[in-house]
């Protein structure tokens, strides 16, 4: 009894110290998970479930971290990168997202998987004025409205972009083509299908058949089937990588000769193209903006050999052939770029740093820039065309620039 | 005053002041971590009226709870009603779709009706994306969080959490009552033998049909409350997993008790992330591993065993009658004057 006469006599209904991750303005003042020796960044990823394919660009960013800790750091603080599981699901996304930054405290959010995920997180990491840095999504949603979101921003080129690079390219190798289109029926698959149609208006390119299919459908056989009796001469593929391999083998056994453009999603070599047969994925043309690590082409690069040698050496489970490891490394290169022009440690200077940059990476294609102004929040907004040849990627032409907006 | 008498209205209030006072103790991440308790305590209860009690199996119930939250989530995003008032309309809902997926429950039973359940789960997420014109399909729907009012000055994980609480308790009172009078003997009853449940006038399909509208629409509070905490519902939150992870909870809470969904909750909420930062790659066969040992050491759940505990620390005091005096599974078998059972409460074999 008298425990509970002790726990009454506490004041109920007061607040309590609020020293929660806000905090963020403008003074000298350090913000939490920084200090002259260390950073803390937090990042979730699915490590399990459906989509822990995706969870080795953890490992990608945290060798690249790793690395760059045993070469000094950051202007003399060493990353720490903090990463939970979230198994793709939202909800844990922001459980995650909670702990980190009111248990861990950390600096910033940085490369969070999904984009889902991030949907559920972003208004609480705006609300904690906490940086949710470089998104591992290519939805265009994060940098539509910089100032709704002054907190958030994505990385690789989004969706948009990437569409828009197809319609550029058709437009000057075959400017009557007509695009028959696959698309998965998700924000992804719009976000390109919305890109592409805007990116031909007023062109002579005609799409003449749309097929949509789901996540979780067994199969696009069907979809692929009707767009191949359509008469379309072009074949817009905008699918996930198991459904790309289904697509090219379905297209294989069809008869049906179409320039095959897969999305950069769908294009990895190893995961996608052999277990079809390389020879059925000839001509495919697809997108790129870093520089592939199963390609002979950069075996060479300095970049990609650095790359290659530190992924050995600090993530040794982990494939340096695999392109999502390389994307991590690449990713990770860009953060600590920002953490080092940041002019105070401050996570509001961290934004200024992040929201003014113009930088090029060694493993991004030569030319491709990573590239912000307080008006742009879209840090990579050019890509590549590549084609297969039977064996490789083939670079074709030019980086091809095209802002979402 | 026997002791029993006695320490009964203390425990409660201890309960309830423990309760009241977490938020002021803890961080707004454990906080947050409470408030996922209660919630999914609310569906985990709900869930154990229909399989503990009434014996009816639903592996299923994450799309109940889908359901109430996204019948939340829509509510808010479209019409604007105040928060509160999306809770009893997803109550409504569920219970509706309990019902009705209540009558095939007539028919089927054991494995054949926990196939049907199960199904439904694995359909859900899938109907979520294809009617996106109403769901927003794999781009969820965003919702504001309800905030604390300022007169409260309370932060608003704090105001959430007892906004949670507040909702559960009449809950938990109300199921409490409802298994200790006619409807839990006759859900009882149902559950040991159908055949001497009718003889005794008890209508099958009735009780059936509404135990499962009523455990629905529990889940269906617990989603709602659920898009609350999270400002935000996708398909991809609502996979089997949670199902089973309902399941799970009413298990290592004690079938055919109602606190024990309190435990049941504590366990799905903590253990997860006690098992994933044990290790990171491992964490699911830790889980696994805790959930089995869990179920060699608590025999009928940690209900169980806190009440074996407790008869025998009554007896110890020289009191006679003093067994463990809600456990109904025994309590309305046996008849309420005769508590000849030990402690274990739960689904007999």
């Amino acid at each position: 009894m008298g425990l509970i006469a002790a726990l009454a006599l506490v004041p109920a209904g007061c607040g309590r110290d609020s020293e929660s991750g806000g905090g963020g303005g403008g003074s000298g003042n350090s913000d939490p998970g920084i200090t002259k020796t260390s950073i803390k960044l937090g990042g979730s990823y699915p490590f399990s479930g459906p989509a822990s394919a995706y969870g080795t660009i953890g490992e990608g960013a945290k060798a690249y971290f790793k690395y760059l800790n045993a070469k000094g750091g950051v202007n003399g603080r060493k990353i720490q990168f903090i990463t939970l599981d979230d198994a793709y699901e939202p909800p844990k996304a922001l459980q995650n997202a909670r702990r980190l930054v009111q248990e861990e405290k950390v600096f910033a959010m940085f490369n969070t998987l999904g984009t889902p995920n991030n949907l559920a997180i972003w208004d609480f990491l705006n609300q904690q004025k906490v940086p949710q840095l470089y998104v591992a999504t290519g939805a265009s949603d994060w940098g539509k409205d910089p100032k709704a979101h002054p907190y958030t921003i994505g990385w690789q080129p989004n969706y948009v972009t990437e569409a828009k690079v197809y319609a550029d390219y058709l437009k000057r190798t075959k400017p009557d083509a007509k695009v028959a289109v696959l698309y998965q029926n998700d924000g992804f698959g719009k976000d390109l299908l919305g890109g592409f149609e805007d990116g031909i208006a007023g062109s002579g390119i005609k799409v003449v058949k749309k097929e949509t299919y789901n996540v979780t459908d067994p199969t696009v056989a069907a979809p692929v089937g009707r767009l191949a009796r359509s008469g379309a001469d072009t074949f817009l593929d905008i699918t996930t990588p198991k459904f790309s391999a289904q697509a090219i083998a379905t297209v294989a056994k069809s008869g049906w000769k179409p320039l095959h453009i897969l999305n950069n999603v769908g294009a990895d070599k190893n995961l996608v193209l052999k277990p079809v047969g390389l020879q059925n994925a000839k001509g495919i043309v697809s997108t790129a903006y870093f520089k592939d690590p199963q390609t002979a082409k950069w075996a060479n690069d300095p970049a990609v050999r650095e790359y290659k040698a530190a992924l050995k050496r600090y993530s040794p489970k982990s494939d340096p052939e695999d392109a999502f490891n390389m994307y991590g490394w690449s990713v990770a290169t860009t953060m600590a770029k920002a953490l080092e022009q940041m002019k105070e440690p401050t996570r509001a200077a961290l934004m200024d740093a992040v929201r003014n940059m113009d930088e090029e990476q060694g493993t991004l294609l030569p030319g491709e820039k990573v590239q912000t102004t307080p008006d742009d929040g879209y840090p990579l907004e050019a890509m590549q065309i590549i084609k297969f040849d039977g064996a490789n990627w083939q670079l074709q032409g030019n980086l091809i620039e095209a802002k979402a907006q | 005053m026997t002791p029993r008498r006695w320490w009964k209205p203390a425990g409660l209030l201890a309960l309830a002041v423990l309760a009241l006072m977490l938020p002021f103790f803890f961080g707004p991440y454990r906080v947050s971590q409470f408030t996922l308790v209660v919630i999914y305590a609310i569906a985990v209860l709900g869930l154990n009226l229909l399989v503990g009690y009434s014996g009816q199996i639903s592996l299923g119930h994450g799309a109940f709870f889908c359901l109430g939250a996204y019948t939340g989530a829509i509510l808010l995003d479209r019409t604007g009603l105040p928060h509160l008032l999306t809770v009893p309309a997803a109550a409504l809902v569920c219970f509706a779709a309990g019902l009705a997926l209540g009558l095939p429950a007539l028919r089927l039973r054991g494995l054949y009706l926990a196939l049907v359940t199960l199904a439904i789960a694995i359909a859900t997420p899938v109907l979520i994306k294809r009617f996106d014109g109403l769901t927003g399909g794999s781009q969820g729907i965003t919702i504001a969080q309800p905030k604390a009012p300022a007169w409260m000055g309370l932060d608003d994980d704090q105001f959430l959490y007892l906004l949670a609480l507040a909702v559960a308790v009449p809950l938990f009172w109300l199921a409490a009552g409802m298994v200790r009078r006619d409807v839990g003997r006759a859900l009882i009853a149902m559950r040991d033998d159908e055949t001497a449940a009718r003889t005794m006038g008890i209508n099958l399909a009735t009780y059936k049909t509404r135990a499962f509208g009523l455990s629905a629409a529990y889940a269906g509070v617990g989603g709602a409350l659920f898009t609350f905490a999270n400002g935000f519902v996708a398909p991809e939150s609502f996979t089997l997993v949670l199902s089973f992870s309902f399941l799970a909870a009413i298990v290592v809470g004690g079938l055919a008790t109602v606190a024990g969904a309190v435990f049941g909750a504590l366990f799905i909420v903590f253990v997860p992330v006690w098992s994933s930062d044990v290790d990171e790659a491992l964490s699911g066969v830790i889980y696994g591993a805790t959930l089995i040992a869990c179920m060699y050491v608590f025999r009928g759940g940690i209900m169980g065993l806190l009440r074996s505990g407790w008869g025998r620390l009554v007896e110890a005091e020289g009191s006679t009658r003093g067994r463990s005096d809600d456990d109904v599974a025994k309590v309305a078998v046996d008849g309420p004057d005769r508590r000849a059972g030990a402690g274990a409460g739960g689904l007999r074999p």
